[in-house]
Parts: C-alpha cells; structure tokens; sequence
C-alpha cells in the first residue's frame, strides 16, 4: 500500500485515493481531426518508469491531485494541488 | 514421561504446571510452556504425520515456522484448523490435535502403499498419463484430488475472533535475536518509536547458552536484560509471538500475531494482523538451519540439529537417545557437544571435510565424541524410526552403519532474507555460505547479523546495533552511543557441505519433505529440460508447500546446479513473495466482515419503511424498499395493487438515495453546459431540466434533472449508483480542464430527504399540507418552488418518474421520517399509498423511460436511446464528438424499443434475446435483447424494453424474445417504447 | 516419446533414464519465416498452430526469460466462454472447443477439469444481467444454464446462502462445460508439441530492438543476436507497448496489476469455480488441494508485479462471506501479474499498420483462457495475412474509428473493465 502525501491533508494510504488517468495529456479541441480525438481518447503512453498521474483523493478531501509516480517501483516523487495549475486548453 | 530431562531447572521456557491433550484421540500430558512438538516428543511420539504423495511416516524436523513435515489439525474452543505446524502451537489443557492424509489410522495408513509403488510417481506423472480415453479425465480427477490436500476443512465456521489494526512506528524491528534486541535498543534509546516483533514465543531464544559471555553476562542473562531494558523504555513495544509476513509498498508491513495478550477482561482475539506503516525497517529475522541430503532423511528421528538441541535447551527434551550429527562445519561439531552434555549420547560426527578447528577437535575428544571426517551420512535406516545412519567415506567410498535412533543434520545456514526480497531487490548468492543474502540496501531498509550473512553473536550485536542506529539517524534523530557490548567468543564460519556427496540413493533422498520432492525427481525434470529455477518448481512442486520451501529450496538449487554443472549464482533463485509464513484469512479480514466490510446505507425513513413491512433491497449499500405487501398478497401482487393506486389515485415512494449535487457559483452555468449534451444557459431559475450526461467516449454516462434555484445557483440529481462518480467527473473537469475559484460543487445527496408524490389525485394530497401554490400555472411541468411542506422547510420539484402528476419534495434529512408519517397520515383518507422502487420500476417502463446500468448500458449513445435530438449543436460538451465517430454511428446500432407479446397471455422471458421471427430453433444470432421486463397491470400485459438492431426502423414488425433459459420464445411485436400516455396529458395535468 | 501410462510403466522400470526433453535448446538460426516474440502460452500456441494447420514450420519462439514465465504462470486457470458481445461469445467458444481436446491433441495432460463455472447473483437486477448474456450466450451456440437455489445448494454445499447475508444469494448461471486447466502446463505442452513439429523455442532471448526497411519489419535484434524474419508476430502481454514503441506504435493499452492468492492445500472442498460480482472474487480449488482466489485490479498502472495488501484483504473479506469455514484456513502463497488492459476490455488479435508486424495483446482479464483460440487465430492472421473471422473485430484499428467491443460497457479507463 503506498502513502501519497495529499497536499491538502498530509501523508495518506493509498486506500484513501482513486486513480484517475495519466495527467498532462491536454484534451481534443472543439473542432479536434478524428485521429486526435481517438487518440486522445484510446492511446496510452504506458511508461515503465516514471509517470504524470492524476488521483483524486476520493476518503479524504475529495480534491484532485497530481502524482508523478514510478510505474516500476511505485517509488512517488512528487505530489501537487491541480487547482494551482493554468487551464489546459 | 519418557524423553523428558529429569532435571528441568535450565529448561528456559517449562513452567510447572501439567497440560493434558489428546493426539489422534489418544490423551497425552505435557508441561505448560510446551509447544505440541515438544509435547509430542517429550511422550516419545515421534511419527506425526503421512507424506503429501508417498504417504511416507513423518517425524517432527525443526522448531519454528519453517516446519515442513508436522502439520496437523487442532481443534480448541470449536476453532478447528488444519495444517498447523506442531511446532508453532502452544500446548492448551483440552487441545484435541489429529493427524492428517491417512486412512484409516496414522500407523496403518493403507495409502502408504503408495510408497512402494514410487517409481511409477515420479515428478510430473500427471502430464503424461490420465489422458485417455477422452473424456475420462472427470473420473481420474476425483481420485487425484481425494488423494491430494492435506487437512480438511473445518465443517463450521470458526467462531473465534479475530482483529487486524493499523500502527505506525519509526523503526521496526523484525526478529527477536541478538542482532534484533541490540537493534531495537540502539533505536529505541535514540528516542524512535521502535516496535520489535519475535516469531518465537519468546526473545532471545537463539542465543546458545554456552557460545560466549556478553559483557561477562551468558547470552541467555544478557538477552534477559536487554528484554527488560526495552521494556522499561515507553517509546518501544515488544510483540512476541508475531510474525513479520510481509513488506509491501513505502515501508507498509503485515505482522501476524498469534494470541495476542489483552488487558483486562476483552475476550482475547486468537489472531491479530498488524497493519504497520514503519518509516524504517532493521531485519534480524536470522537464518535456517539447512537440512543434509541422504537417503530417507525424512524419516522420524532425522531433524535438524539445532532443534533438538532447542528442544533439549528450552523444553529439556531429547529427541532420541544415541544420535548420529551429520555435518560440514565446526557449529554441527559444537551442537554434539552440546547434545552430548544434555545427556544424548552420540554415536559419531560425521563430517564432510577433512577435519575441524583443534579447538573443536578438543571440545568433541573431551566427550569421547568420535568424529568422522571426509564423510557423508548418504542414509538412514528403518521403517518408521530411525535405527541406523549408513557413513560413506568420501575418498574410498566405503560405506558403514552406525546405529542410532536420531539423525541430526547440520548443513549449514540458509539466511532468511525473505522481507528484503519482498521489496523486489534481487538477493547475491555467497559462495562461502552457499546461500542467499541481501544485496544493495534497500532505502529505508537495513539488514543484521545472521539474516544478512554475518554470523555469529559479535557480528549479530555490531549489525544490530549499527542498523539501529542507522534506522533512528534516517528518521531524524540524535543518535545514541552508548558503549557496545563486548562479546568474548569465538565465531566460526559457516558452510554448507562440499558439492553433492555422491553415492546418494536419489529416490529416497528427499528435497521438499512437504512435497515428497526428491533428487531423483530433480534429476528427472532437468533432463526433460525444465531446467529454469522456476520451471524446476513447478514441474517438480519443489518449494511450493506450505513451508514455501524454506529448508528445501537452497539444496534443490543445489542439487540443479550440480546436474547442469553450474553455479548457484547462476541459477538465481524463485521470487520470495509475502507471507513469509501463511496468514488465517480470518486474521486478514479481521473485523472487516458483513456491514463493516459493507457498511448499510440507511436513508432518513428507513424505520418507517420498516414498520410499514418493506420487502428490503440492495442498491449498492443502500437500504431500499422494494414493495409493500399486504398480508396474504404474492410479491407481484403487491407490485400491481401499487402501481394501480398510483395511476389512479396518488401514492409516495422514497427517493432519497439519488444523488444530489449543489453547484454553485458564477462559473456553474459553464459547467453544467460542458457536461451536459443539452443546453443549460436559458433553464430560467425556478425551473429544471432533464439533462443527459456523456462519458468522453460518446456513451451516456448519466442523467438527472438539474434545478435552478438562482443565477448561480444548481442543484443536481444523479443516479443513485452513480453520485460519486458524476461528482468526481465534475470536479476531474474543474481542477484539470476548467480550473477557476468560480465554482463550488458539493455533493449533498446526505442532506436531504426526498420522497415523489405521484398520481392523479398528488395535487390534492398535497394541496392541505403546504402553502405553496400548486396550481399548474404556478408550478408547472419542471418547475420548482420552495416553502412550507406538513410544517417543514421544503424545495418542491414537479418532475416525474412514473409519468404522472408528481411532486418531490425535499426536506432536510433529519425531518425526512416526519415528513413520510405525515403525508401518510394525512393522505390515507384520500387514498394515498407507499410504494417500493419495484412498483416505481414498473411505472417507468410503461413510460419508456431508461435506467442507467440496463437500458443505458454503456455501450448506448444518446441515439440509440432516442434522445439524438436532445443532443446541442450549438455548444461543445464531453462527448460531443465522440458519440459522432463511425462505429457508433450509422446502421445496425441497437436502439431502444419497446416490446409487447403478440399473445397478451405470454410474458417476455427475462432477458430474453431477440431474434428475427423465423428464425430456426436452436442458436440464431441474436439482433438484440430485452433491457427490462415488467407485467404492467395497467395495460394487463407484459411488456418489455429492448435494444434492438435498427428497432426504430423496424416499429410495429415482429421479432421473437427468445428465452433459452427458460425454454421458450414468445412472438412479440416491437413498439413505441412510451406505452402510457405517449402525449404527456398525465404529466402536464 | 508419445507419453501414455505404458510409457510411463516402461521409463519406471528404467529409471526414468530414457525420458527425451520436453522441448529442446536449438541454436538459433540466422533467418526464420516466422518470430514470435514471448514464449507464454499465446506465443507458444502460435507457434504450434503455425506448424501444425498452416505448414509453416521455419518458426522461432523468442523468450525473455523461461517459457510460460508471465501471466501463463500468474493467473486464476479458469476457462470459460460466457460473453455476451457477439465477437467476444464466438471467439472464447472457440476457445473452449479447443480446450476440450488439446490434452489429446498435444498428447500432455493439461488436467482440463470441465467442472462448471458459476456465477452468483445478489440481486434481482444481477438475475437480469446473467439471465440476459446466458441467453445470448445459448442463442449464439454456448452453454449456459440458470440454477435455483436449490440447485446452487446442492452444487455448492459449503456457500453461504442465508438470507441474512449482507448481499444474500439470490441465484446464480452455470456455464457446465467452463471450468479449469493446469496452467504452466499449457505452456509445456504447446512447448514440447511446436517443438515435435520443427520450431525453435529460444530462451533467455530478450528482443532488444525491430529491424525495419522501408516501413515494413525484417528481423529482430537480441540478446542472442539478430536474426531476419519475414514476419514478427508479438506475443508479450503485459509488455505489448514496450514491444510496439519499437516500431513507433503506441497502443490503447495500459498494464496493471492483477493479484491473485491461494490457501493451503486441503481436501476436496469446492467442486466448481464460483464467482460473485457483488463480492469482487472468484473462487477454486485445484487439484492439489489448494484454493485458488482472484479480484479485480488494483486500479492504477503498474509494471511492479507487486500488488498492494488492500486488494489481499478484499479478496478475503469476499470470499470469507461466500464461504464462512474458510475463516481458519491460511492464505499461502500470492502474486500478482502485470496484464495489458485495453481500453475497451477486449483482446487485439491482428496485423499492425506496419508490415510484417502482428499483435496478439490486450487480454485484460480473459488471457488464460483465451490462449487456444488465441494462438489459433493469431497463427491464421500471420500465416494468411489476414484474420480468419473470429478475429476480424480484434482489429487495433476498432480503436481509431470508436467502434469497440465493450463488454463491461465501462469508459476509456482499464480500472472500469
């Protein structure tokens, strides 16, 4: 079970967390190609390694939050508030 | 009692008291402080069990967890649990023990024929055989698996309690030796949060009493001391008894501990599981003696030469009386000495090298030891005991017998690196110790003493200590440096014996005495090519008991590498997994069972459901009524008087359990236009709308009314399964794809009360217990009001799911039980009713109206639920463009239908496939299949939705609802899925 | 050496000394018409399928480690064909007639025990769901049968099936033909079968890069060195993705972590496989006694093979409601295995958009019993270079059109599936 430290509420067991998706990855525009929707949509960069993640931590705060996560040994690097971040589109 | 020492006085754990049990019905005493094992030998039963596959008489072989051979089932206060190592249970007055895998007795086990017709059971037989003729394999499996397994299951449930916690500490300690206690203390004075847990019943019971003296103490005094010195500091807790059974992600650790002491008068659980987060880790869990090959070294009487010794030392128990030490270092040599002065007497050492350290060669001549170098015991002799141990010189070849009834093996020391190799950091192979041992550190994780290969009590308190100290420096603190100890000893090194002795009659050599794995089975699979380490395992079963290989799994790496003339190193070895000892899956589930595993959600009326005689739903954790029934009525009459109160009169139904979100802030209105398909901006306040929520790949995910109570101001309904994840798909979009201060999204399902009043006459129940004017002008279709409701605040919302006048009325949920009473009291006398969730299903596909999780299965666009034209074009939204992509566009999608029988008479069979009209009997491709049956006793017949292939091109044709299950196809015709008041007149009354 | 009973009497009588290998260690060829990247049972299976039907006996099985190491090795042995979505229902049929003469067929017992799979419902709306796929399962030509309670008690004498329970048995679906198989030794025996028929089955060759001309595949680099093929089929679930980069494809996979646990062995306890949705679990005992206990993923991404004791602990809790005399049994042993989730739950059998490149992945959940028909299929598409039909909708292409073959009916995210 790993701790991820919420920036909110401090180190919590994963238990408390739901992983969401990969973050960083943008979203397709309004009037986004049929291949960059599909990809968007379906394609996944699957590293084994170190990995953008976003959790929500669903038994505590509820707030969503960045995870940069090592996919191989669950090692965790960084864990960062989303609210801080710019728009994404 | 026959094998007891007479004199007890340094017997470390016996306490006076006797203990009386029974073994295979047979009543037995023993001392308290025992364990069954010392108890079983101290009566000079020796054979305690029959071999998984040859059904070989088995013997107690060690001391601890690492057991292979004597499993038994123990039944004691109505807990009854088979495989039980003998050695790790503590004798109890009454404990009633059986042996297991024998038929009719342990002694005369008819099966134990089998062993004579080994040949033909070599590894893997199964693969090659049973295979014909086809067909008959069923018949070949019964037999195996009566064969096989080892205890049987208990018959009841255990009724003992059992409880797993969470802790957190700095430093956990794993193991109880000397390089544990000298660990914990290090840490512990350093002002850590320590927690030491000792597998043993006790610490400290590896120290030998002899091997040397610690600050001029004996090892026993000093590990005495050093226990009191941990106990007088509060920051350190001391579990005994308990297991460290596996390192998981970030340092979380689960300890099994076994009886667990309470304070005063709780009844004691049998078993706790630890839930530890430790911010450091010092393993001290030591090593394994490692067992010797020879022919029949599973025989009772052939054990590991520190357990005897062990037994002897802490229970003052021989295991035999003229014993044979087969060895290939100078411990196994002291261990006779030690044996010998506890009165076995010995009949030889039998060493693989060609001589010992002159101090050892001493300590054995002053006993009159005869010692034998250059040899291998390759045999021992007997039925069901040993009598005699075969001794092959290794230069001649020579072979001679020397009589005994005990055979004790020391082969060296196999550290038990298990909880590193748990962190999936790959264990080195030492070629001096011919073992395993940890590699580079781990972070946050530190090894000591004999666990990590250094041997020896100065080199176990130098680990400890160190590791201690460097756990507690990692945490953050002032290290303490009180003086060590000074150990005065001599350590000598440890090794397993020299290559394989050869002259071994393989067959009868045992690997995995659990698995009756033997060297010849090792050689087979290697010539067959099942060379890998793990294909060796799982072709030969070796390491794969309930011991996972503990003793056996280093010699059968041995014995691999020896065959294919390689190293050890180079073999590598099968990945360690948690739990170092198997864990009671009772203790895993501690109190986490029934509705504290899943907790009851009980909404705000729940008691006056039940007074009224609810027949009770799940709905995910919730509490539902499903219907009401009236004395003497069958459930789906029930269903049918409420659904025609309702469609003639009114009737209530709790609907607390939907989701409810409250959306607020200037930025609420962007949201609900980006995840609804359908436009938000021009919903003016006081009214609501039916929206349609879509998941990014296109496929309705949701759908609900959302209220406007003012400009900036929603409140939104969600399925009732579905709150959380359409609450987290709203703040996933504010915080990653929107993000703004502006919006505030709260789910507040828990809040309020909901109940609909529906049906023609709702108007009128309603109009005498509010002021809130109800006229249709006022409060049309959608629109929402607030005031006064039976007295209390309330928000009234005219929607409908049932297709008739209908009022919501919400109230805070602590009033919600009164508001029900209420209404009820109020409405009887015009002919008001409660109605389940059943009878309300019913009323919504009369209606043709969806449910999320059936009609709405997650494969549906929008489309294919005839609500295309919903959809916005004007505005981008989740899913907008993916519910256009081809291949959920264009022909042949299932779209929602509806289905009636062409025979009134018939029903639809439940979840019936729908095929074309003539189709063939026997299996036809299905075009698609019913979504919901009901009986509405409003049209008196059955009806159906259905998701059909092109069904909305295919309106009025006939298609057959094919119910295999049941038996039977029913014609039906497919039809407008609204079949009640497809104009709405009842809904906008 | 055909293995029978009189083999076996005979090796006995001798020792056992005259035993061939299963399989052997060639030295590798410098060309092959055919690698197969992954030796598991999918690879393997390819292997034999080529040889054996298309003729095609140049073959060379490329293997990381030791075969049947990855998820043939971690998984639930459980063979069944109840699906409900018509591609999915034909091809795992398949699937299951294979199954039901492979001993025979590959002349090695794989202990394939029919034993019934069941599926328990908690809920009137459960009884619907199953009600609705068993059908469409008889419709589409599998098995499948509703069992009343007193059936399912008789079946299952040991299952709590008291109305008190806090998600109480309501009733269940028996597909009888479903069941188990011993699963490293679909490994061997498709192994020891290829290698009867001429193909090459390398070992501890780990493929380091594709080698490319012009668009299309040529060969492979390894450990071992580079050999030239006409056609790369990868097999390597789990690690589809890692293989795919290489030729600079990316996938609509994601690996995760399925864990999976069994007790100590006692004597015959459960006859059938039992599974409960309400409760997350599915339940077994093998042969040698053990139970065998499975549940869903652990929700996030994950290459560590190392699962997290949660899911253990919810694994547990829902077998110990179904069957309470558990409770003083131990949990033995546990692993867990790194599976490719595609993003819609079911499998890519086909050719990829670079030539001479093939994918056989994805499997989620259903990899095990999916490996006959698996090897079968993916054998055709390579040998004909096209899919037969049972696997023309396992198209990768499916993905970039939307048209997907969502069993579970759940999103774009593996933890749904």
């Amino acid at each position: 079970m790993m701790l991820i430290t919420c920036p909110f509420c401090g180190p919590r067991a994963d238990t408390e967390y739901v992983y969401g998706a990969a973050a960083g990855q943008g979203y397709p525009a309004p009037d986004a190609q049929q291949h960059e929707l599909t990809e968007y949509l379906f394609l996944r960069d699957n590293p084994k390694g170190w990995h953008r993640e976003l959790w929500v931590h669903r038994h505590g705060c509820g707030q969503w939050v960045e995870v940069e996560r090592n996919t191989l040994t669950h090692e965790i690097r960084q864990v960062q508030a989303l609210l801080q971040h710019e728009g994404k589109e | 009692m026959m094998a007891r020492k007479a004199d007890l006085s340094d017997a470390a754990m016996l306490a006076e008291a006797t203990v009386t049990f029974t073994f295979d019905g047979k009543t037995f005493t023993g001392r308290a402080g025992d364990t069954v094992a010392s108890a079983l030998l101290a009566n000079d039963v020796h054979m305690v069990a029959r071999s998984f596959k040859y059904h070989r008489p088995r013997g107690i072989i060690s001391i601890g967890s690492e057991e292979p051979c004597a499993l038994l089932t123990v039944t004691e206060n109505g807990t009854t649990e088979p495989n039980t190592r003998a050695t790790q249970i503590p004798l109890q007055d009454g404990l009633q023990l059986r042996s297991q895998n024998r038929w009719p007795s342990l002694g005369t086990d008819v099966f134990g024929v089998l062993n004579r017709f080994s040949a033909f059971f070599p590894a893997g037989f199964y693969y090659k055989t049973f295979m014909g003729p086809k067909g008959a394999w069923p018949f070949y499996e019964r037999i195996i698996r009566r064969m096989a397994g080892l205890g049987q299951a208990p018959e009841m449930p255990d009724p003992a309690r059992y409880e797993s916690n969470f802790a957190h500490c700095d430093v956990l300690v794993a193991g109880g030796g000397a390089a544990g206690l000298s660990a914990a203390l290090a840490a512990g004075r350093s002002g850590a949060r320590v927690m030491l847990a000792e597998e043993q019943d006790h610490t400290g019971l590896g120290l030998l009493p002899e091997s040397a003296t610690i600050d001029g103490c004996a090892p026993r005094d000093w590990a005495a001391a050093m226990l009191r010195a941990l106990q007088d500091l509060p920051n350190v807790r001391i579990l005994q008894a308990t297991t460290v059974a596996g390192v998981y992600d970030h340092n979380f650790v689960t300890l099994t501990e076994r009886r667990p002491l309470l304070n005063g008068d709780a009844p004691q659980p049998r078993q706790r599981l630890w839930k530890l987060r430790a911010r450091e880790i010092v393993m001290a869990t030591g090593a394994a003696e490692r067992p010797v090959l020879f022919a029949n070294n599973d025989l009772p009487g052939v054990m590991l030469s520190s357990a005897v010794r062990a037994y002897a030392d802490r229970y003052g128990v021989l295991a035999g009386k003229q014993a044979v030490v087969a060895t290939s270092h100078d411990g196994g040599c002291l261990t006779a000495c030690a044996l010998a002065d506890h009165g076995i007497s010995i009949g030889a050492v039998v060493d693989s090298r060609a001589t010992c350290a002159p101090d050892v060669a001493a300590a054995l001549a002053k006993r009159g030891i005869g010692y034998i170098a250059s040899s291998d015991v390759v045999a021992a002799t007997g039925r069901k005991h040993v009598t005699g141990a075969e001794i092959r010189d290794r230069a001649t070849g020579q072979t001679h017998r020397v009589d005994c009834d005990l055979v004790a093996m020391a082969g060296g020391w196999s550290p038990n690196a298990h909880l590193y190799a748990h962190t999936r950091r790959p264990l080195e192979y030492d070629r001096t110790l011919g073992a395993f041992v940890p590699g580079n550190e781990a972070p946050n994780f530190h090894s000591a003493g004999a666990c990590a290969g250094k041997f020896g009590l100065a080199a176990a308190i130098a680990g400890g200590t160190e590791a201690g100290q460097a756990a507690a420096a990692s945490c953050g603190l002032a290290v303490d440096q009180t003086e060590r100890p000074r150990v005065i000893g001599q350590d000598y090194p440890v090794a397993p014996p020299d290559g394989i002795p050869a002259g071994l009659r393989e067959k009868s050599t045992f690997v995995d005495l659990q698995n009756d794995v033997t060297m010849a089975d090792i050689r087979l699979a290697t010539r067959e090519n099942y060379a890998a380490v793990e294909h060796l395992k799982r072709y030969t079963t070796l390491g794969m008991g309930t011991d996972q290989g503990k003793l056996g799994n280093l010699n059968g790496l041995a014995v691999l590498a020896d065959l294919r003339g390689v190293d050890v190193a180079q073999l590598g070895t099968t990945t360690f997994r948690p739990p170092y000892t198997p864990i009671t899956f009772a203790a895993v589930q501690g109190q986490d069972h029934g509705e504290a595993h899943h907790p009851v959600r009980r909404g705000p009326a729940h008691d006056a459901h039940e007074r009224l005689g609810a027949v009770w739903t799940n709905a995910g954790l919730w509490k539902r009524p499903q219907f009401y029934p009236r004395p003497g009525e069958t459930d789906l009459e029930a269903v049918n008087r409420e659904v025609l109160a309702v469609r003639s009169g009114a009737g209530i139904v709790d609907v607390s359990t939907l989701g409810k979100i409250d959306i607020q802030g200037p930025g609420a209105i962007e949201l609900l236009e980006r995840v609804y398909m359908n436009g938000f901006r021009s919903l003016p306040v006081g009214k609501g709308r039916y929206g349609v929520m879509l998941r990014e790949d296109g496929m309705v995910f949701d759908d609900g009314v959302t209220m406007r109570l003012s400009e900036t101001h929603f409140l939104m309904s969600t399925t009732t399964g579905q709150v959380q994840q359409v609450h987290e798909h709203l703040t996933r979009q504010l915080a990653d794809r929107w993000p703004g201060p502006d919006v505030f999204v709260t789910d507040v399902t828990e809040n309020w009360f909901s109940c609909a009043l529906a049906g023609p006459k709702a108007r009128e129940v309603l109009a005498g217990l509010t002021d809130i004017d109800l006229s249709p002008d006022a409060l049309p279709f959608m629109g929402c009001a607030q005031g006064k409701v039976a007295g209390l605040d309330a928000r009234l919302f005219r929607i409908s799911f049932s297709g008739e006048l209908s009022y919501e009325i919400n109230v805070s949920s602590d009033c919600g039980a009164a508001l029900w009473n209420r209404l009820l009291d109020h409405g009887a006398p015009m002919g008001l009713i409660h109605y389940g969730v059943e009878s309300m299903g019913v009323m919504r596909v009369e209606k043709g109206l969806f449910v999320v999780g059936r009609e709405a299965d997650g494969r549906m666009t929008a489309d294919d639920l005839g609500l295309g034209r919903m959809a916005s074009r004007k505005k981008d939204y989740i899913g907008a463009q993916a519910q256009r992509l081809p291949g959920v566009t264009g022909a042949g999608r299932r779209q929602l239908v509806g289905l009636r029988p062409v025979d009134a008479a018939q029903t639809i069979p439940r979840g019936a496939s729908i095929i074309a009209a003539d189709a063939p009997d026997g299996p036809a491709p299905p075009i698609g299949h019913v979504t919901s049956q009901v009986f509405s006793p409003h049209l008196k017949s059955s009806i159906a939705l259905a998701a059909i292939e092109d069904g909305r091109a295919r309106m009025d044709t006939q298609v057959l609802a094919a119910g295999p299950l049941e038996g039977r196809r029913v014609a039906a015709t497919i039809v407008d899925p609204v079949f009640i008041d497809p104009q709405g007149e009842r809904l906008h009354a | 050496m055909r293995y029978s009973v009189w083999a076996l009497a005979r090796n006995a009588l001798s020792g056992h000394r005259a035993w061939p290998m299963a399989w052997k260690n060639p030295a590798p060829k410098k060309h092959y018409d055919v690698v197969i990247i992954g030796g598991g049972g999918h690879g393997l299976a390819t292997a034999y399928y080529l040889a054996k039907r298309h003729g095609v006996t140049n073959v060379a099985v490329l293997e990381k480690g030791w075969i049947g190491g990855g998820n043939t090795a971690r998984n639930t042995t459980i063979v069944r064909a109840n699906y409900f979505l018509p591609p999915n229902s034909h091809f795992y049929e398949h699937s299951l007639k294979l199954w039901e003469g492979l001993t025979q067929e590959l002349n090695f017992n794989l202990m394939f025990s029919q034993r019934g799979v069941i599926n328990l419902c908690h809920s009137p709306a459960e009884l619907d769901g199953f009600a609705r796929r068993y059908n469409s399962n008889r419709q589409n030509g599998t098995d499948g049968d509703m069992l009343s309670m007193d059936e399912l008690r008789k079946l299952v004498p040991a299952l709590d099936v008291s109305p008190a329970a806090r998600f109480p048995v309501v009733g269940g679906v028996i597909q009888r033909r479903a069941g188990t198989a011993r699963h490293d030794a679909v490994a061997w025996g498709y192994a020891r079968a290829a290698d009867a028929l001429g193909v090459d089955i390398i070992q501890n060759c780990e493929v380091t890069g594709l080698r490319m001309d012009g668009g299309a595949v040529t060969g492979v680099e390894t450990t071992k060195g580079e050999f030239s093929a006409a056609k790369v089929g990868i097999a390597v679930a789990g690690h589809s993705g890692h293989l795919a980069e290489m030729a600079g494809l990316r996938l609509p996979i994601e690996t995760h972590l399925l864990q999976a646990m069994v007790s100590e062995p006692i004597k015959p306890f459960l006859d059938h496989v039992v599974s409960s949705g309400a409760h997350h679990v599915y339940v077994s005992q093998t042969d040698k006694g053990e139970l065998v206990i499975g549940g869903q993923l652990d929700g996030y991404n994950s290459f560590s093979q190392r699962g997290s004791f949660a899911r253990i602990e919810d694994i547990t809790a829902g077998m110990l409601a179904l069957f309470p005399q558990t409770r003083s049994l131990r949990l033995m042993r546990k692993w867990a295995g790194a599976v490719d989730m595609t993003m819609d739950g079911s499998p890519i059998i086909a050719k990829l958009p670079v030539d001479g490149l093939y994918l056989n992945g994805g499997w989620c959940y259903g990899g095990f019993k999916a490996t006959p028909a698996g090897g079968w299929c993916f054998a055709h598409t390579i040998a004909k270079d096209a899919p037969h039909d049972l696997n023309r909708a396992y198209t990768l292409e499916r993905f970039s059109r939307n048209a997907l073959i969502n069993e579970r009916g759940a999103g774009n995210r593996p933890g749904l599936h």
